[in-house]
């Protein structure tokens, strides 16, 4: 996730990450991390997560990495939403494949 | 099926590939190696198996389809540090890539792999390649913060490279290289970038390292050839069928 400051939303981060913010905690698939009291705070939040904050002063931006806490890539075998566009644009959902078994298959042109 | 290319150049970088196949299943563009960041991948190819609930039964790990023909090494011999140029048996330089080519056809069984799925298509369940949720864990890639800053400067990395700011898009390819140096997606994604300003064309992006006599002008730390030739067998596509 790239952001230009650190005063975001909940909701904004929810678009971003996946986690969504909850009264039990931080929230994706299966499982949700308990976040403590008080209001949403991205530093806090993505420290909780294990989620890596670079700061990079000259471009003047901000990066979340992807969640840790769990020590995998998968903390759980939900498979997670996967928003895609093919050539065309048309948009991709993983998700409207439910109900049929999926095999997916990450290739690139190098 | 669906298939995702891990590529932020553009669109035009996979259309001739995905216009080729013609394929009749999805066929997504993936500019921020979102597949990296959701899933763990770390290598192409990589396969996930999903089930009709929505349960992941398999991690990413190498996969190919029965076909040699389009093994990946077949257009690897091509490119790297070397001139292409042909070399008789005792020439070191052949005698490199020979190992080179040894190392990357390593590992997973590329034969067997379809046949895997298909026996969890006919099977499910009961099919002995059907990993359990915790097995699926336990076999996803490790994931430290260390794996996450990777990630958060291949993002930077990217966004930079797109916004015209190359030498700063290229410090960050070099720290996420550094933070996670088992993603090869993020390493030959970087490289290929570079190697297809200076080559261009079919190969272009087949070429993961300096060119002969530009060695110093090489920005990165490492290369594709260097990087391969510090493993072992099996350590490039490991086993997981």
């Amino acid at each position: 996730m790239i952001t230009h400051h650190l005063d975001i939303e909940a909701a904004e981060f929810t678009a971003a990450t996946g986690w969504e913010i909850k009264p039990e905690g931080a929230c994706k698939a299966d499982i949700c991390v308990p976040l403590g009291p008080g209001a949403f705070n991205v530093g806090s939040t993505a420290e909780r997560l294990g989620m890596a904050v670079v700061h990079d002063p000259n471009a003047g931006m901000w990066a979340l990495g992807p969640e840790s806490f769990s020590g995998r890539a998968l903390a759980t075998a939900q498979a997670p939403e996967l928003v895609l566009s093919d050539l065309a644009g048309n948009e991709f959902r993983l998700s409207s494949l439910r109900g049929q078994k999926v095999v997916l298959v990450a290739w690139a042109p190098y | 099926m669906v298939t995702a290319s891990l590529e932020l150049s553009g669109p035009d970088a996979s259309r001739a590939y995905i216009e080729a196949a013609a394929a009749e299943h999805p066929s997504l563009l993936d500019p921020t190696h979102l597949l990296d960041s959701l899933f763990g991948v770390v290598n192409i190819p990589n396969v996930v198996w999903i089930d009709e609930d929505g349960i992941i039964v398999r991690p990413p790990e190498p996969g190919w389809p029965a076909d040699p023909a389009i093994l990946r090494p077949a257009a690897l011999q091509r490119s790297g540090t070397s001139s292409g140029e042909r070399a008789d048996d005792d020439d070191p330089e052949a005698q490199r890539r020979r190992r080179l080519m040894e190392l990357l056809g390593s590992g997973q069984d590329r034969a067997a792999y379809a046949d895997a799925i298909r026996d969890w298509v006919t099977n499910g369940p009961d099919s002995p390649y059907r990993l359990a949720p915790d097995e699926v864990v336990a076999a996803s890639q490790p994931r430290s913060k260390a794996v996450s800053e990777a990630a958060a400067h291949f993002e930077l990395g990217n966004h930079l490279w797109h916004d015209g700011q190359r030498d700063g898009a290229i410090r960050h390819f070099n720290a996420a290289n550094r933070l996670q140096p088992g993603n090869w997606t993020y390493k030959r994604q970087a490289w290929s970038l570079v190697g297809n300003e200076r080559v261009g064309g079919e190969r272009g992006r087949f070429v993961q390292g300096p060119l002969p006599g530009e060695e110093a002008d090489w920005p990165f730390e490492s290369d594709f050839a260097t990087d391969v030739h510090k493993l072992e067998l099996g350590q490039y596509y490991p086993k997981t069928i």
